[in-house]
């Protein structure tokens, strides 16, 4: 919680309660917390006492879980998958749980998207950190004292941190390559700035879509293509980034023993997978080390807490939206809507259930489409057999028509009068004509045609002309009307017409 | 002159005619194409004047020249944003026409029947003279008939016209009884046939004028304002075949022909404008989308803003850009500037294309004509089956005051109310912009999943001013 967010907490009517020195380093001081109007408490275990809902950052220590009491809600990354014993232990003291690891990748939840925030961060400063080990410029100069090389900076894993890393790399101006086993992101690694590493290899490759956005195990025989390409082309990189994790496994390795002693002198590593075991074998967790070749490797996991206020204010901020989430009414009563899939994903456990593995989120990640079936290829026979029972269906369908008109019409001529019949003719033969020519006008010019059928529409002023001539008054003054009306349509319709048709002009 | 000259005339005229709708097939033919109609309309009408048994030739010749006047004053008076009122109260006049020349039809049969030999009958009554009772009852049905078409495309157009004019509520609205009072009208009709059939007076002609005239009245106030484009057609049908059934009443082939011909146009049109809707032509007339099951998909996802300096910047990158406008730049009368947006990228060597779906606008082709007004060149203005293939190759697609023709629910939920209506598939460029006034939905009333879209940028605001604040931004 930072003094910005526990205001906005307020807004949502709940009352705030901070132990003391929490912000500290951050660079928060106790009496910002208290000016934006937030009670000091001076240990965690009265904290846990007062307040219903606790937001911290790491899992809950033991102690922590004693605490906890039946009602009172834990928002905190939690690793449910990892730490089953400890949401045993809390699910026993009835309490609910929020995970904040556990928050589902859908656009809605990417607010509260605690991991994303922290891996932005671990990103950014894996390139700072590798800068700060690393013995010359990131970009290239030609200077009065000789030129610089720009150096070469390879990230591997190109999730929300080697975005962030890719992002920063070239920003500061370095040469960047980029590899993921998806080759969906290989946009968004160009988009960054930074040019993907393709394999020459031809497997069907996997869909992140299916595992939720994160990247899967990858073939034996993939692997193998990898590491070749990495082989190839490690004497050449500068500097490496490597954050390829895969969801509940230890990291795979990718950067290997040989591959180290193929770098230059002054080369760096950050293995930013270095919590679960690290991409490059020799990562020592939480260390920086120096192989006997001068290639440094650093397998720091606390990225996120060398960047307190940065971390502090993004984690603050998605706490309060998934606050925000939880407080509908903003009437500072939680209401835990298990219907809701970010919630429901997020809780580990509630009302006294262990709620952990949740069910599938409704909506899927977004990645690319499923390959379509490609349009079967028709052989030649195919096509003419196709063609030759389009055509039937078509005579079959005319001669249909025609045989049904030609008896109506006979139908009509057994009864009908000759005289009828004579125009009857020229009626069915001018709808047929209609027909023919009307299909043949282009979209764009429906309206001149509507113009124009209305204005010749109009020819009815010949059946009021007719018969102007009569001797009554009554027909006489009908047929003014309707040769007067007509005469509007007839100057009308033409006239509008020309003018919209000559508006239409070739570029 | 003889009866022979007529009739030579008119064969001319109806060959006019013809060559007059088909030259419509391309934009230079169809400027062509209007003088033949002119020059056919002439021809009939000079050859009537002149022809046996007209009289009163003056009055009439003042009388055109009156209708004239008022019609070169609307022709030239009229915008083209108000194409479609325009087109709708023509129809009217069209049907009202059809009514008058029915009743005077009536009046000669009656004179005639009465024994009224002489001097002052026209041709019309002559030839009644010579028929049988047989004929002149299928004389006296084809009247009734083109009385009734006509008596409700009267009606409907003006109704029509008030709702395209916002004079009328474009909600579809109905009498308590719906459908039942149609088909009670339609009934009277029926009984006053038979009864004119019997007696052959004024009186039940009447009835059914009145019954008729409710009809077209009731039917078109049930149809909603985004189902114009069909209905405006279909009144176009209508007068067509109501000028067919005067011409059979009064044996005139050419009232035949051309009514037969504008008749199957409009019916034509229809078809094309419902088959751009995915609805079926029954369902549109009785007003009301077809039959939907089920909730419709849920939309996740925020609308996502955007000003006009972040919509300059993407137009400035793009090198293909796609617009679709809808009736939204007909009402904020944005063409010209979005004709000038237009030549600005064109300008640069950009790619600009127009995309317009067949039921954008009020009125068949309405977009085109709005286009076309601003100078747009037509060879940029695409057909939606022309350009739907090439949405994945364009960088930006602006979309402006459309909103249903672009609406991916019509491919992706079934249970959606326009489900299965062709769209355009604009949300497979790489980005979108919508230049819409509000979070509203559109006549339909179903929420626009693409709003939602990752790639979709919300561009609110009045699309002219909108427009106008993007140009001094693109260089």
């Amino acid at each position: 919680m930072t003094p910005a967010s526990a205001k906005d907490l307020q807004k949502l009517g709940y009352t705030c309660l901070i132990e003391t020195g929490a912000g500290s380093a951050a660079g928060f001081a106790d009496q910002a917390y208290v000016d934006a109007g937030v009670e000091v408490v001076k240990t965690g275990a009265a904290l846990f006492k007062a307040a219903d809902i606790v937001a911290k950052v790491q899992p809950p220590s033991d102690v922590e879980v004693k605490r906890l009491r039946e009602e009172q809600t834990l928002i905190s990354f939690f690793y449910p998958a990892q730490n089953a014993a400890l949401m045993e232990a809390a699910n026993k003291k009835g309490a609910t749980v929020i995970a904040m690891d556990m928050v589902p990748r859908i656009s809605r939840a990417q607010k509260m998207d605690a991991l994303s925030s922290m891996a932005n961060i671990a990103g950014y400063r894996a390139v700072i950190e590798a800068g700060n080990n690393f013995g010359r410029f990131f970009t290239g100069q030609i200077t009065a004292a000789g030129k610089v090389p720009p150096a070469k900076v390879l990230v591997v894993g190109a999730g929300v941190a080697g975005l962030a890393a890719i992002g920063t790399a070239t920003s500061l101006g370095a040469v960047t390559y980029a590899f993921d086993v998806r080759p969906e992101v290989a946009e968004q690694v160009e988009s960054m700035g930074a040019e993907f590493v393709f394999l020459d290899f031809n497997e069907e490759q996997q869909d992140g879509a299916a595992t939720g956005g994160y990247a899967a195990v990858s073939s034996p025989e993939f692997a193998a293509a990898q590491l070749a390409k990495f082989r190839e082309i490690a004497p050449d990189i500068d500097i490496v980034i490597t954050t390829a994790l895969i969801p509940g496994r230890d990291a795979p390795e990718l950067w290997t023993k040989d591959m180290v002693d193929s770098m230059k002198p002054g080369s760096v590593i950050i293995d930013l997978a270095a919590e679960r075991g690290g991409n490059c074998k020799l990562t020592v967790k939480d260390e920086k080390i120096v192989t006997e070749n001068g290639v440094t490797i650093i397998g720091y996991t606390d990225f996120p807490s060398r960047m307190a206020a940065q971390s502090s204010t993004l984690y603050a901020t998605n706490i309060r939206h998934m606050m925000t989430d939880l407080t509908p009414e903003k009437d500072g009563r939680p209401n835990h809507n298990m219907e809701d899939d970010v919630i429901r994903g997020a809780t580990a456990t509630h009302k006294g259930e262990v709620t952990f593995p949740p069910p599938k989120p409704k909506i899927a990640a977004i990645a690319v489409a499923p390959k379509k079936e490609a349009p079967k290829e028709l052989t030649a026979e195919e096509i003419r057999a196709k063609e030759l029972a389009d055509f039937k269906a078509q005579t079959k369908n005319q001669v249909t028509l025609i045989a049904v008109g030609a008896a109506l019409l006979l139908g009509v001529g057994l009864v009908a009068p000759a005289s009828f019949m004579q125009h009857f003719i020229v009626f069915v033969l001018s709808v047929f004509v209609g027909f023919q020519v009307i299909w043949n006008v282009s979209h764009s010019l429906h309206t001149p045609l509507m113009a124009v059928t209305n204005a010749i529409s109009s020819i009815i002023i010949l059946g009021a002309l007719m018969q102007i001539g009569s001797g009554s008054f009554l027909v006489i003054l009908l047929a003014a009307l309707s040769v007067f009306m007509t005469g509007i349509n007839i100057f009308g319709g033409f006239l509008v017409t020309r003018r919209m048709l000559a508006m239409f002009q070739k570029s | 002159m003889d009866f022979g000259f007529t009739t030579a005339a008119y064969v001319v005229a109806a060959v006019l005619f013809i060559l007059s709708l088909g030259g419509l097939s391309g934009q230079e033919s169809a400027k062509r194409a209007v003088w033949y109609g002119i020059a056919g309309m002439a021809l009939a009408v000079f050859a009537t004047l002149i022809g046996p048994g007209s009289g009163l030739w003056l009055l009439s010749l003042i009388m055109i020249a009156g209708g004239g006047a008022i019609g070169y004053m609307l022709a030239t008076k009229v915008q083209m944003t108000q194409m479609p009122e325009l087109v709708a109260a023509m129809h009217s006049l069209v049907g009202l026409a059809a009514v008058f020349v029915g009743f005077i039809a009536h009046f000669e049969i009656g004179n005639v029947l009465h024994g009224a030999h002489g001097e002052d009958l026209g041709t019309f009554a002559a030839l009644i003279a010579h028929k049988s009772p047989v004929e002149i009852n299928i004389l006296r049905v084809e009247l009734f008939l083109g009385v009734f078409i006509g008596a409700v495309t009267f009606t409907g157009s003006i109704i029509a016209y008030g709702k395209l004019a916002g004079k009328v509520d474009s909600a579809a609205t109905k009498l308590p009884g719906g459908h039942m009072l149609n088909a009670g009208a339609a009934a009277l009709s029926v009984i006053a046939l038979v009864w004119y059939f019997n007696t052959g007076g004024f009186f039940p002609l009447f009835v059914m004028t009145l019954a008729a005239l409710f009809i077209g009245y009731h039917l078109i106030m049930g149809i909603g304002g985004a189902d114009m484009p069909v209905v405006v057609s279909m009144l176009n049908s209508y007068s067509g075949w109501a000028a067919a059934a005067i011409g059979f009443s009064l044996g005139n082939d050419l009232l035949i022909v051309v009514g037969a011909l504008v008749g199957s146009s409009g019916a034509i049109l229809s078809y094309i404008m419902c088959k751009a809707m995915n609805r079926s032509f029954v369902s549109v007339i009785l007003g009301g989308f077809g039959g939907t099951t089920g909730p419709q998909m849920e939309v996740e996802g925020e609308q996502v803003a955007i000003d006009s300096d972040g919509v300059a910047i993407a137009l400035n990158e793009a090198d293909s850009i796609v617009i679709i406008p809808g009736y939204g730049m007909a009402v904020a009368q944005a063409q010209a500037s979005v004709a000038e947006l237009v030549r600005k990228l064109r300008a640069q060597g950009k790619n600009v294309r127009f995309a317009i779906h067949p039921v954008a606008g009020r009125l068949p082709g309405h977009m085109n004509v709005l286009l076309a007004e601003a100078k747009v060149p037509y060879d940029i203005v695409m057909e939606m089956d022309e350009i739907n293939d090439d949405f994945p190759d364009t960088d930006v697609a602006i979309v402006i005051g459309s909103n249903d023709i672009v609406n991916p629910a019509a491919q992706d939920d079934p249970n959606s109310p326009i489900a299965g209506m062709p769209v355009l598939e604009c949300w497979k460029a790489k980005q979108v912009f919508v230049s819409k006034r509000g979070q509203g939905t559109g006549y339909s009333g179903i929420e626009n999943p693409l709003f939602f879209k990752d790639n979709t940028r919300m561009f609110y605001g009045d699309a002219k001013k909108s427009l106008d604040e993007l140009l001094p931004k693109i260089d």
